[in-house]
């Protein structure tokens, strides 16, 4: 039965604030899902802590709401035992790149087929507003007593650094090329990340919606002014064609550069594309050749309640 | 308590090969029909620090190491010296003639707080600060020395087989000092060749050199070595008998148990069981194709739970193991497994707290925190094993009850068990059966995760699982696992998880909560693997004539205390035996059976009790000598 674009939300009072851009992301993700066809029921979204972590809510597929920066975690685990289902993780730049950073890391080394969305706004809005890790150093927005004293994360440099295989970033506001992108990450065989860029409207005023259009800068000039870009309207090409190592280091070393552009120029896009990695399953079936088909989830492990594991073996070998 | 009883223990610097040694030892006793208790102690460090293992072999069951050793063989100094004082009068110690004038000074890895104890004892006997200076102390003491050059027993074998390569293989020494054990005790060689052969059996080329050592020193103790007391010639073999290892109780539990996952990061002594299932990952299945064990390492504890949570949601049976440090990691996310009804089995294999501790040793320091481990009341379970046969088949109890109760399951090992090598019974797979409690394989209709229920245990469904969509949230939610806040709801989810504690009291046959091994006047209450130095007491006291009860206390949380306040009617003192500082049960046990614990017999310095120490006090106890807190320090 083919699914309508309403099939994938609940009725489930949204209570972000007015002009959030956390309604862009949950919108085209639904979008992206029924546009793919995806079961609901083959479908699950795992969420982190604070805002962005309702958002498994407001989604009417399986949704686990986890704990603050473990949400790789619990989303790998569900993967892992059960390769079927389409996972996508989602949190706020706080929760993954602060809190959850080790994570995300490791699941990157792990390059584990599923989509890992980061709501990234600069602060923590459900605590009122302190500077998470993506807020740049110096920088005060309007709840903080003093300047931000860190320096901030570059989320894709981290990305391509961990070996995430397919790193991008979008703009919630363009809602059609965040979810054309979200699908495109959910295609890809490897672990895919994805930062949108989500003005908060409450506590962040330096990184408005206003400011990704370039109003400030409408005002020095009459040409076209929007800080964002599209990476694909360039002759940027992300993707690595051969499993050549020259190749993917000088595509890693573009990505890394490209994501330090950032003031009156930012861009959107997928920065890096490789599926000449290894995906984590096709590295689990060197050595459990039928885990895809006979995966810990599929498992019969008992026949009326009788265990149906044999280990005779084993047990001889400790015979006496 | 048998007419063999028989303790020997190997020692040497950590990386020399002494627990291979042991290993050996053991399954040549064993392969002859002796029931073996063996432990390993051991240093935080990889290589160099002193490390030993006590195997004590008998004819009968025995479940735990007494204080005095029968022989001893070192090829080290610091081996003898730390340990020469515990072996028995009549005993004996092989040593390595050329250690005989090294000081203490001079073995480094000797600690000060050590030396300076052994220095006042020394000095006190008026002997040199030597090997030759403590050996006759013992041979004062009535014990056999049995000098043997190591260097000349490889130079001879060089000579023997013209291989002068032979010379220099101090890695032998291990196979050395065993043959040479075995060849003073007489025990027939057949089978020392054997496990040399199954210990090697992927270099046969080495195989065959330690064979030829193990033959040469095992001839060397025959015709050179007199007057030894003890012989060991072999005994009626016990049928279905395996010598396991501690870990291998709950890993092999877990795969017949059908557990499927298991993430964990390593710390010690919980990673033995990760890596036996990993090394055994392809598992044989009846009547169907193979299955597997997924072991994922992770990059630490919080992953770890995290990703357990979230495969145990697939539907699969999931587990991890760690110790104290990492339990801690992992407290916040118990607490989202209660919260969302979430079955997990967590393996606690407890060591030396607080803090890093005694990262090697062992304690049972962690009931307390595994009982209250992770913010807010929600309902757990709290599980121990007495033993590792017992190990085995109570991890399928702990998959059975995370199953039907929908909780998180605690299942407390310890360092004591995790380090013992014992024979016991052949593990019964049959006997462990799986029990799925409410998972559904189908769904139809409107599905709600956290249904209200009449028993408060809700249909549970799966992640992928067809028209089977839920919502979990670490917050409080409705029925279908929402956001809530709403007053009334929090009141109704409240009540509905809490409830399983009583339902669990009630529902969990009585002899699985507690075993009653006898009630007297005298009883004690203990749990987890102080079971082993307990019993061998009671038998130790039985012998005497002395009756004392014994109840071992197995579901920690929910505490049974009507049971428990029922069976010790009739017992007048109560026992607290427990290797922490703070008697842990005892604290539970006065909460919640609002009685006065009258004995405590503690030990915290890291090392096992052994059964002639808990003897020993329990006898003070009953001639009313003792203080109302024992406190154990045997083993060095």
């Amino acid at each position: 039965m083919a699914l309508k674009l309403a099939d994938y939300k609940t009725n489930v009072h949204n209570d972000w604030c007015p002009g959030c851009g956390d309604f862009g992301i949950v919108n085209a993700l639904q979008m992206a899902l029924a546009e793919m066809g995806i079961q609901r029921d083959k479908a699950t979204i795992f969420s982190g802590i604070g805002c962005s972590g309702k958002t498994s809510h407001f989604i009417n597929t399986y949704g686990i709401h986890t704990l603050h920066g473990r949400v790789l975690t619990f989303a790998q685990g569900g993967k892992l035992a059960n390769p079927e289902m389409t996972v996508v993780a989602v949190g706020g730049d706080g929760d993954g790149l602060g809190i959850g950073a080790g994570h995300f890391v490791a699941a990157g080394r792990r390059n584990i087929d599923m989509t890992y969305i980061i709501f990234d706004n600069g602060v923590y809005g459900l605590t009122k507003g302190q500077a998470s890790p993506t807020l740049k150093l110096g920088e005060k927005t309007k709840s903080l007593p003093s300047p931000n004293t860190n320096y901030n994360v570059n989320p894709i440099g981290l990305a391509v650094a961990s070996g995430f295989t397919f790193v991008a970033r979008a703009y919630s506001y363009d809602v059609r090329h965040l979810k054309d992108l979200i699908i495109q990450a959910i295609r890809h065989k490897g672990l895919s990340f994805l930062d949108v860029l989500q003005p908060c409207p409450t506590y962040n005023d330096i990184n408005t919606r206003d400011w990704y259009a370039g109003e400030d800068l409408a005002k020095e000039s009459m040409e076209r002014h929007s800080r964002i870009y599209k990476l694909e309207e360039t002759h940027f090409d992300p993707v690595v064609h051969y499993a050549d190592e020259t190749e993917i280091d000088e595509k890693l070393a573009q990505a890394l550069i490209k994501s330090l552009e950032w003031g009156n120029k930012i861009p959107i896009g997928v920065f890096y594309k490789n599926e000449t990695i290894s995906p984590f399953a096709s590295r689990l079936t060197d050595k459990i050749p039928n885990y895809l088909e006979n995966s810990p989830a599929k498992q019969k492990i008992s026949e009326d309640g009788v265990p149906t594991t044999d280990v005779t073996s084993i047990l001889n070998s400790l015979k006496v | 308590m048998s007419s063999i009883d028989f303790s020997w223990l190997i020692g040497g610097p950590q990386g020399s090969g002494v627990e291979s040694g042991a290993n050996v030892f053991s399954k040549v006793c064993a392969e002859l029909g002796y029931q073996i208790f063996g432990k390993r102690e051991f240093h935080s460090n990889i290589k160099g620090e002193h490390s030993y293992f006590i195997v004590r072999i008998s004819d009968s069951v025995i479940h735990s190491n007494v204080n005095e050793v029968s022989l001893m063989i070192s090829f080290d100094a610091e081996t003898i010296f730390r340990h020469y004082d515990e072996v028995m009068q009549g005993g004996g110690i092989i040593y390595d003639s050329d250690l005989q004038e090294t000081s203490t000074d001079s073995v480094r890895a000797l600690d000060n707080h050590f030396k300076e104890r052994l220095h006042k004892d020394l000095e006190s006997k008026n002997k040199p600060f030597t090997i030759s200076g403590v050996l006759e102390i013992a041979k004062e003491k009535g014990v056999h020395l049995y000098p043997v050059s190591f260097k000349k027993i490889l130079s001879s074998l060089a000579e023997q087989t013209e291989n002068p390569k032979l010379k220099g293989m101090i890695r032998m020494y291990n196979v050395i000092g065993v043959s040479l054990s075995l060849g003073l005790i007489k025990m027939p060689s057949t089978s020392l060749l054997q496990s040399i052969d199954s210990i090697f059996s992927k270099k046969p080329k080495i195989a065959e050199i330690n064979k030829l050592a193990a033959n040469y020193s095992y001839n060397f103790a025959i015709s050179k070595f007199t007057n030894f007391p003890f012989t060991l010639m072999g005994t009626e073999k016990q049928k279905d008998t395996i010598l396991v290892q501690g870990h291998q109780g709950t890993s092999i539990g877990k795969m017949v148990s059908g557990c499927r996952f298991q993430s964990y990061y390593p710390i010690t002594p919980a990673s033995d069981e990760s890596v036996f299932l990993e090394s055994n990952e392809l598992l044989e299945v009846y009547h169907d194709r193979p299955g597997s064990t997924l072991v994922i390492q992770t990059e630490d504890e919080i992953s770890a739970i995290g990703m357990m949570i979230g495969s145990s949601l697939t539907g699969t049976r999931s587990s991890t193991s760690t110790s104290g440090p990492g339990f801690a990691l992992m407290a916040e996310a118990i607490g989202w497994a209660g919260m969302n009804e979430v079955p997990i089995v967590l393996t606690l294999y407890q060591r030396s707290g607080p803090s890093t501790g005694l990262p090697t040793r062992h304690g049972q320091d962690d009931l307390l925190f595994a009982v209250a481990g992770s913010f807010g009341d929600f309902p757990k379970i709290v599980y121990s094993s007495g033993d590792i046969e017992e190990s085995f088949y109570d991890t399928g109890r702990c998959f059975n009850y995370a199953d039907v109760y929908q909780v998180p399951v605690i299942h407390m090992m310890d360092k004591f068990l995790s380090s013992s090598v014992v024979t016991c019974k052949r593990f019964d797979p049959k006997k462990i059966t799986i029990n799925r409690g409410k998972l559904l394989d189908t769904i139809e209709g409107e599905y709600k995760r956290f249904a209200f229920t009449d028993d408060g245990i809700s249909p549970r469904s799966r992640l992928g699982l067809d028209n089977g969509i839920f919502w979990n949230t670490g917050d409080e939610s409705d029925e279908y696992g929402h956001i809530t806040e709403d007053p009334q709801m929090r009141i109704k989810m409240m009540d509905k998880r809490m409830s399983r504690l009583d339902l669990i009291l009630k529902q969990i046959p009585e002899n699985e909560q507690i075993i009653s091994h006898n009630i007297a006047e005298y009883t004690i209450i203990s749990w987890g693997s102080t079971k082993g130095p307990i019993l061998d007491a009671l038998e130790m006291l039985k012998k005497e004539g002395i009756d004392i009860g014994f109840i071992q206390i197995k579901l920690l949380h929910p505490f049974p205390a009507n049971s428990i306040k029922t069976l010790l009617q009739k017992a007048k003192y109560i026992i607290d035996i427990e290797a922490n500082h703070s008697g842990q049960l005892g604290k539970i046990f006065k909460q919640n059976v609002t009685r006065e614990v009258d004995y405590f017999i503690l030990k915290y310095t890291g090392r096992g009790m052994t059964c002639t120490e808990v003897y020993q006090s329990l006898k003070k106890i009953i001639e009313n000598k003792a203080k109302r807190r024992e406190v154990l320090d045997h083993g060095s």
